[in-house]
C-alpha cells in the first residue's frame, strides 16, 4: 500500500512540475526505456525523446482530473514508449517484427492518441507563436509561459509604462489569435 | 482599439478580475449581442490552449534540465566514456543494414562462383567416397556368415535382395540405431549384426539424405535391451589435433581405427563435418567417432578419393538437431533419449572398446525382388 501512495505521491509531483518527482521518475524509469529503444534499433537521442514524450504523456494524464492510476507507473510508462517507438520506426519504414516484448504492458492507445492531439495542438501554438516576430513573441511568451505581470514587463522590454505594454500586448493577441485559429480550424 | 478594449474586457472577466459592477453589465452585453458572446468562447478556449502550451513548455524544460543534471551526475548516462558497449551497439544498428546487404550480396557472389565452379570442374563430384560397403562385398561376407549363422535364412524374407551396408551404432539402449543414410539407399528394411555376431531385424524409422543420418529400431524378440550405453555423446566443440577413435565394419568383424581431429569443417568447407585424419575404408560408414573420453563425437560417413587417411563424420550436434526435428511429428523418435554423460572416461582404449563393442552393428539393407 505504502508504495502505491509513493506512486500517486510522484504523479501528483509530476502534475505540479516539481523537480524532486521528476528526478525521481527518471531515475526510475530512464534506464529500462534507453535500453528498449537502444536494443530496438534507436539511437541515445531517440531513447530521449522517447522518453520525454512518454513522461509529457504521463504528465498530461496526471493534470487530468479523470486520472486513475490502473498500473504500475513503470509499466504504464514502458508501455506509452514502446508503442511510440514501435510508431516511430513504421513511419520511417524500419518495422521490424521482431522488437522486444518481454516486458508487460498495458492499453495505452487512447492515452496516446490524445497526447498526439495535444502534440498537434502544441506545434499548432508553437508555430504561430515563432511567426509572430520580436517583440510580440517574447512579450507574450513572457506573459503566458513564464507568468510575468506588466511591471516586470515593461521594464524587460523598455516601455515607459505598464499600460503601454498592455496595450502592446493585446495587439500582439489580437494577431496571435488569428494565425492560431487558421491554422486550429484547418486542423479540426 | 475598440478591440482592444474589448479583447482586455474579456480577458478580465475570464479570469475574475472585473469588477462585479461591470461583470453584471458585461454579462447583459454578451446575452445581447451572439458577436460578443462569440468572442467570449473563443477567446476562453484560446486562453485553455495557452495554458496547455504554457504547461507544456515549462515541463519540456524541466525534462531537459533535469537529462542534463542526470547526466552531469552519472545518474544515467549515453555512451559517454563509462560505457563503451553503448556505442558498439549504437555503431552496430547504424550499420546493421549495410552490413545485411553486403553479406547478402557477398553469400550470392559466393554461390554464384561455387555454382560456376561446379559447374566448370568436371571431375568434382568424385572428389569424395561414400564407405558404404559394396553389394558385391556385402554379399560375399553374407554367405560367409551364412555358413557361420544358422540363422541367417529365417531371419530374412526369401524375396531379400541386398542393397548395401556399413555399420551402425545405438544412440539409446533401447536399441535405436543411427547410421547413414547412404547406408540404406534404396533398400526398405534392413537387419544389423552384433560382433558376436548375432543378428536381428530392425525397422527404419527415419532417414534425412540431407544430413545423411538414419535411425533404426531393433525389432527383434532375440534382442534384450541394455541397461544403459557404455559411452555418450559431447555436445561441446573439439580441438584440433584431438584424438578420436572409430569402430566399424569394413570386415565381419569389427576393427578399430585411430586418428587424429584435422579440421573442424568437412569436404569444401563443410560446417556440419569433422575432417578426420584416419584410414577408413568401405564398410565403416555409420560407425561412431569418439574422442579419448568415450563421448560420441560424429557418425563416420565419407573419405577423401585424392588424399589418403582423409575422412569425414557427421559432427553429433546433427543428431540432435534430427532428433529434435523429428520429436514433434514422428512418435517413435520421442522415446529416444541421448545421453552426455560416458561411462568409459579415464578407462584404457581396449578396455573401452571391450565396453562398447557390442553396441556397433554392422547393418545390411534389402530391398525386396
Amino acid at each position: 500500500m505504502k508504495a502505491e501512495f509513493t506512486e500517486q505521491a510522484l504523479l501528483k509531483g509530476l502534475a505540479n512540475n516539481d523537480s524532486k518527482a521528476i528526478e525521481a521518475l527518471y531515475k526510475d524509469n530512464f534506464n529500462m526505456v534507453q535500453a528498449f529503444i537502444l536494443n530496438n534499433n534507436g539511437s541515445y537521442d531517440d531513447a530521449r525523446d522517447i522518453f520525454q514524450e512518454a513522461m509529457i504523456a504521463l504528465y498530461e494524464k496526471a493534470k487530468s482530473d479523470s486520472f486513475v492510476l490502473t498500473s504500475k507507473i513503470n509499466t504504464y510508462v514502458y508501455s506509452i514508449c514502446r508503442r511510440l517507438w514501435l510508431k516511430r520506426l513504421q513511419q520511417i519504414g524500419r518495422y521490424s517484427n521482431q522488437i522486444d516484448s518481454f516486458e508487460e504492458t498495458v492499453a495505452v492507445e487512447e492515452d496516446i492518441e490524445i497526447h498526439e492531439k495535444r502534440n498537434a495542438e502544441f506545434a499548432i501554438m508553437d508555430r504561430a507563436l515563432n511567426s509572430l516576430g520580436e517583440p510580440c513573441k517574447s512579450l507574450l511568451e513572457g506573459y503566458y509561459v513564464k507568468k510575468m505581470d506588466m511591471q516586470q514587463l515593461s521594464k524587460e522590454f523598455g516601455y515607459t509604462n505598464a499600460d503601454n505594454a498592455k496595450n502592446q500586448k493585446y495587439k500582439c493577441l489580437i494577431r496571435l489569435k488569428k494565425l492560431f485559429f487558421a491554422q486550429y480550424n484547418i486542423g479540426e | 482599439m475598440e478591440d482592444i478594449l474589448l479583447l482586455q474586457a474579456i480577458e478580465r472577466y475570464l479570469d475574475g478580475t472585473m469588477l462585479p459592477a461591470k461583470k453584471a453589465y458585461f454579462e447583459e452585453l454578451r446575452k445581447n449581442t451572439p458577436e460578443i458572446d462569440q468572442m467570449v468562447v473563443e477567446h476562453n478556449m484560446f486562453l485553455h490552449q495557452m495554458d496547455i502550451y504554457s504547461d507544456q513548455r515549462n515541463i519540456k524544460h524541466a525534462l531537459h534540465e533535469m537529462h542534463s543534471r542526470l547526466i552531469e551526475r552519472g545518474d544515467i548516462n549515453e555512451g559517454g566514456e563509462l560505457s563503451t558497449k553503448g556505442r558498439v551497439i549504437q555503431l552496430y544498428n547504424k550499420y546493421k543494414k549495410v552490413t545485411a546487404i553486403a553479406a547478402s550480396v557477398g553469400g550470392v557472389i559466393a554461390l554464384v562462383i561455387s555454382g560456376l565452379t561446379l559447374y566448370l570442374s568436371p571431375a568434382s563430384n568424385n572428389q569424395i567416397q561414400e564407405l558404404k560397403r559394396e553389394v558385391e562385398v556385402v554379399k560375399r561376407n553374407q554367405q560367409y556368415q551364412g555358413a557361420k549363422l544358422k540363422e541367417v535364412d529365417s531371419k530374412l524374407p526369401k524375396d531379400a535382395v541386398l542393397t548395401g551396408g556399413g555399420s551402425g551404432f545405438l544412440i539409446d539402449a533401447k536399441g535405436y540405431i543411427i547410421t547413414n543414410a547412404h547406408v540404406l539407399k534404396g533398400s526398405s528394411f534392413a537387419n544389423v549384426i552384433n560382433n558376436n555376431h548375432d543378428e536381428f531385424k530392425a525397422k527404419i524409422i527415419y532417414r534425412d539424405e540431407v544430413r545423411d543420418l538414419a535411425i533404426l529400431k531393433i525389432d527383434d524378440e532375440d534382442f534384450t535391451a541394455l541397461k544403459s550405453l557404455p559411452y555418450g555423446f559431447r555436445k561441446s566443440d573439439l580441438d584440433l589435433g584431438e584424438e578420436v577413435f572409430t569402430l566399424g565394419y569394413p570386415r565381419n568383424d569389427i576393427t578399430y581405427n585411430k586418428g587424429d581431429l584435422s579440421a573442424k569443417t568437412g569436404f569444401n568447407g563443410d560446417s556440419t563435418r569433422w575432417q578426420l585424419e584416419m584410414n577408413a575404408n568401405p564398410g565403416n560408414s555409420g560407425g561412431p567417432v569418439l574422442d579419448k573420453n568415450g563421448e560420441v563425437i560424429g557418425v563416420l560417413s565419407t573419405r577423401e578419393k585424392q588424399a589418403e587417411g582423409v575422412a569425414f563424420a557427421i559432427k553429433s550436434k546433427n543428431i540432435f538437431k534430427l532428433i529434435d526435428e523429428v520429436k514433434d511429428s514422428d512418435t517413435s523418435v520421442q522415446k529416444i533419449k541421448i545421453v552426455s554423460h560416458s561411462s568409459i572416461k579415464g578407462m584404457d582404449r581396449s578396455n573401452q572398446i571391450k565396453q562398447m563393442e557390442n553396441c556397433v552393428f554392422l547393418v545390411q539393407a534389402f530391398n525386396k525382388k
